[in-house]
């Protein structure tokens, strides 16, 4: 069996052709696009169940039809066959004889299951393994990047960036509601669940960008709490990782210091943080490098100063309900803040 | 229900029709007239009825909400619906199909049908039948009230906590949920009693255990289900609603204050996948009757798959953990739920390849019911196959609450219950109404529904395996979703529309169908002996039964039962085992109060909502009732009247008795 799920292509072709390549293969956020080894356990696994119950569907199929054929359309309602007990010891024993076969593929497949769950569940005794807090918010993710030292500490949100070929350890924890971490490319989801924090492993096996999104029904905007997956070579992503430990840049041009301004005097300093300077609230996303991120309002649209001048605004009509309030700044105002922002790399 | 101009002419073959015997128990059994009468009216036929077709008005409503999250959902980031309208929708629609169609539309088939199939003349506690009909319709009727109202429930069908709990649910709508689930359980739990009762204490003389119809035995399989889940699902929202109550604000589900929100998960499951075995346990009793009817043959394994659904119904209550595998719970506690989940393929798989058996081995006659049942076998198979993959924990991790597993439960609960269902209306219509539905009108209605439901649902397969979550309201165009959620979107209208098509052929058949006859397919089953529709009495005489297929095993011998009372309710009781005849019962006659307790029960639990002190007034209220219910003679005249003996009949022969059978029943012998 271990030669057949080493032979990937074949396993990718087989299921690409079994999903007729509606969309293809090789999206952003999907099961069988793997990249890491835990999605690729899993999706030989599933290789496996797809062809075995295929077969199986198919063969009864077959019978179903036969039976179908079979069948006289006349009006007629014939009288009922007498017994014949000859024919049903027949019968009991051909039943039986498939009873048997399908137990014994059901115990393969426990057996299956048994060594990927346990070769996936290896990787929690790796000691250098990255470690990671996720705690859920309606309806966002922060992001901490844990370490010893607690000045080290990296806060961020809904954009994770991960070194590749290396375990990343996720500590899970929810603020509010019941939320579920799911990235398919790398690894099955895991729910977050307030007052039970827990673990999960993964390793990314090649650089790229990759989404994820909530899998548990969390309120009104769950539809909209997504994250993005960076994976880069160890050497960028400690780079990355140098950075974000970084204050925040003090604005140079006025119009900058103004944005600050208007950033420190209005409800934004309510919420969010930027480290460096007075803000440090804890019920939004910290805003520290906020201009680094690819995406904004949890991956609901991309980082640019158009959509983040409306989610300031508005962000009702992005996100109806999102707990963000809606705004009434000047435009000389939102300029400024935009400005100031965008320096926030 | 109004019965269409057919004759009623008790048609047992060379049985001559007594009039006089007719007119007395007609005048015994029949309800009275108009409103009134409507709403005392305990006849099991007519209760069973209502529950069918309410179930179906119900069915029509959840279908209506799911077009509208399908257009929704047809195009990314679309506007046809808000987030909040959402979510109360795919809420809602949840609810509705699961405790408002799906289990009253299988109990109500086995109210209707247990006691013909089984040879009495009407249920065990009729009374209590009724009330559990108003408690279910009130439940129905509060739901979509709410709903209309713009409170009705957003935190989906299993309402998690802590989502559904005070903090993050303000407002009545998450109290919707919980009262109206322990309204409609009470009711579930109430046609559960009254089915087990009859179907163990009054069959007809010679229906040993082993004898039963399959259908039956579906029936009380499921109603024992209902009896051990339902408690589990009261307990989950009775829990929540006083950790909502004002005044009352416990902590069982509050984290912060040491509650727990898993062992509201727990609680929940327990009932709730048991609950798919009490929808489809009933769907593969049709399956078996009708696949034993049309192969003209008897049904090859009946004690294989009678023990099967004994093991379907205990195993189902060893495998709901795996709906929380992606919850923090031990591996080793999730590998025991991936065996148990597994397990359960095998019952399911002896019933399948008992019917293919009986199918291949039989005369196979093709009409409109055997026609969904072939779809049934294929879907439903597709649907077990899909299971068993997420039955694995690893794999079930990955395709857990995506499209993937909507997929997989509705061809699971449409495949394998909605199809049944068709076929069991199309088979059991010309009992229930003289007239046969329309073969042809049929048959399109099948096309429709297995091509629509296809389009539907297969892409939904590949849409979770493209990383699609359940519950989203909307997704962006860059998710490359769009293409099968416009197919799936296209599918539900042409589901829609074969329902459209059922619904004309029922209206078009009712007044102008071919008449039927008492047995227009052949079939063994006692049902098929008396008239259809059937008089209020169901049977003349209470029948007696030879072998498991009664019709098809009856011999000119086969004698009837006489010497019940025309001018009481009387039934006759038979022992658990063996069916011998046991002592004549009288049951209680139609009467209001259970009309009226159904109203203080679900006007209390409604009033809960808003004030605790609702529970202390309808006590002693329902107290009230309670004792007028069952203080013998208080009914009113025109209800006793009815029930008078007719002048000249002959005086009952023995006084009701617990004595020996031979002096309860007389064998009347040659009278077939």
């Amino acid at each position: 069996m271990r030669k057949v799920f080493q032979q990937r292509s074949v396993t990718r072709a087989l299921t690409c052709i079994a999903l007729l390549r509606v969309s293809g293969c090789r999206g952003k956020q999907n099961v069988l696009d793997v990249a890491g080894p835990q999605a690729e356990g899993v999706a030989h696994l599933w290789t496996g169940f797809l062809i075995v119950m295929s077969i199986i569907w198919v063969l009864v199929a077959i019978a179903t039809a036969r039976a179908a054929f079979k069948c006289t359309t006349q009006k007629l309602i014939e009288p009922p066959l007498p017994h014949n007990p000859s024919q049903n010891k027949f019968l009991t024993w051909v039943v039986g004889s498939l009873v048997g076969v399908t137990t014994i593929i059901l115990f393969a497949f426990l057996f299956g299951e048994f060594f990927v769950a346990r070769s996936a569940s290896a990787m929690s005794q790796d000691v250098n393994a990255l470690n990671i807090k996720i705690i859920g918010h309606q309806w966002w993710w922060e992001v901490q990047y844990m370490d010893a030292v607690a000045s080290n500490i990296v806060m961020t949100a809904n954009e994770i960036h991960i070194p590749t070929d290396r375990t990343i350890q996720l500590q899970l924890d929810s603020a509010d509601v019941i939320h579920s971490f799911w990235a398919p490319n790398f690894e099955g989801k895991k729910d977050l669940v307030p007052g039970h924090p827990t673990l999960m492993w993964f390793k990314a096996s090649r650089p790229g960008s990759f989404r994820g999104q909530c899998a548990e029904f969390c309120g009104m905007q769950h539809a909209h709490m997504r994250f993005v997956i960076l994976t880069e070579e160890p050497s960028k992503f400690e780079q990355w990782l140098a950075d974000q430990r970084k204050s925040a840049p003090d604005p140079k041009t006025d119009e900058q210091k103004r944005g600050q301004h208007v950033f420190m005097t209005t409800t934004c300093i309510m919420c969010h943080s930027i480290q460096g300077t007075d803000a440090g609230g804890l019920v939004g996303p910290n805003l520290t490098h906020v201009a680094s991120r690819t995406m904004i309002a949890a991956g609901s649209r991309p980082n640019t100063v158009g959509h983040l001048a409306g989610w300031i605004m508005d962000p009702q009509k992005i996100k109806p309900g999102v707990l963000m309030p809606q705004h009434t700044l000047t435009p000389q105002d939102l300029r400024a803040l935009l400005e100031y922002l965008e320096t926030l790399k | 229900m109004t019965t269409p101009a057919v004759e009623h002419v008790n048609q047992l073959p060379g049985e001559q029709v007594d009039p006089q015997a007719h007119h007395e128990l007609d005048r015994t059994w029949t309800p009275a007239h108009g409103f009134i009468g409507w709403l005392v009216d305990t006849n099991q036929k007519h209760i069973g009825m209502r529950y069918i077709v309410t179930a179906m008005i119900f069915f029509g409503l959840a279908g209506l909400l799911a077009l509208a999250m399908r257009i929704q959902l047809a195009f990314p980031e679309n506007n046809f619906l808000s987030a909040d309208k959402y979510n109360q929708f795919f809420t809602v629609h949840g609810m509705t199909m699961m405790f408002l169609f799906a289990v009253p539309i299988m109990e109500g088939f086995g109210l209707y049908l247990v006691s013909l199939m089984i040879g009495t003349r009407n249920v065990a506690f009729p009374r209590l039948n009724a009330f559990g009909y108003y408690m279910y319709v009130f439940g129905g009727i509060f739901l979509f009230t709410m709903l209309f109202l713009n409170t009705g429930p957003d935190v989906g069908w299993f309402a998690y906590t802590p989502l559904s709990g005070p903090q993050y649910s303000p407002g009545k709508r998450a109290d919707t949920w919980s009262q109206m689930i322990t309204l409609t359980e009470i009711s579930a739990l109430v046609g559960a009693t009254v089915t087990i009762c009859t179907a163990f204490k009054q069959r007809a003389p010679g229906m040993t255990l082993n004898r039963i119809p399959i259908f039956v035995w579906a029936e009380v399989i499921t109603s024992f289900m209902i009896i051990f889940a339902m408690p589990a699902v009261m307990l989950a929202s009775g829990l929540l609603a006083m950790d909502r109550l004002v005044h009352v604000n416990t902590h069982f589900f509050n984290p912060a204050e040491g509650g727990d929100v898993l062992l509201y998960q727990h609680t929940f499951w327990f009932f709730g996948h048991p609950e798919v075995y009490i929808i489809f346990i009933p769907a593969t009793g049709f399956v078996s009757e009708i696949v034993q009817t049309f192969s003209r043959r008897r049904i090859f394994g009946y004690t294989a798959l009678v023990l099967s659904l004994i093991a379907t119904a205990f195993i189902g209550f060893g495998l709901w953990v795996h709906h929380m595998f992606a919850t923090p719970i031990p591996l080793l506690g999730r590998l025991f739920f991936t065996g148990s989940s597994m397990l359960i393929a095998i019952p399911s798989g002896i019933q399948i390849f008992c019917w293919l058996a009986t199918l291949l081995t039989g005369k196979p006659q093709l009409k409109t019911p055997l026609l969904f049942v072939l779809g049934f076998i294929l879907l439903f198979v597709m649907g077990g196959l899909t299971g068993i993959m997420q039955a694995a924990v690893s794999v079930d991790r990955q395709l857990h609450d995506t499209f993937f597993v909507v997929a997989h439960f509705h061809y699971v609960l449409i495949g394998g219950a909605v199809f049944p269902l068709f076929a069991a209306m199309y088979y059991w219509f010309p009992k229930w109404t003289g007239r046969m539905l329309n073969e042809k009108i049929g048959i399109w209605n099948f096309i429709l529904l297995f091509i629509g439901f296809n389009l539907t649902f297969f892409p939904m397969h590949i849409l979770g395996l493209q990383g699609m979550t359940r519950r989203v309201y909307t997704y962006v165009p860059e998710t490359g979703w769009g293409n099968n959620n416009l197919l799936a979107t296209i599918g539900a209208f042409i589901i829609g529309l074969s329902v459209l098509v059922f619904l004309v052929n029922v209206i078009v058949s009712r007044k102008r169908g071919e008449i039927a006859g008492p047995n227009p397919w052949g079939a063994p089953g006692l049902e098929w002996s008396t008239t259809s529709p059937p008089p209020t009495y169901n049977f003349l005489y209470v029948p007696t039964v030879d072998g498991r297929a009664a019709l098809w095993d009856q011999t000119k011998d086969t004698p009837v039962i006489v010497g019940l009372s025309h001018d009481k309710r009387e039934v006759l009781t038979t022992t658990l085992l063996d069916a011998r005849p046991d002592h004549r019962y009288e049951l209680a006659i139609d009467s209001i109060w259970p009309f009226v307790l159904a109203i203080i029960t679900s006007g209390c639990f409604i009033a809960a909502i808003f004030t605790p002190w609702a529970i202390p007034v309808a006590a002693v209220l329902a107290f009230i009732v309670l004792g007028l219910w069952f203080w013998r003679g208080n009914e009113p005249k025109f209800l006793v009247e009815r029930l008078k003996a007719t002048p000249g009949a002959p005086p009952p022969e023995v006084q009701r008795t617990f004595a020996a059978p031979n002096i309860v029943a007389q064998l009347k012998p040659g009278q077939t």
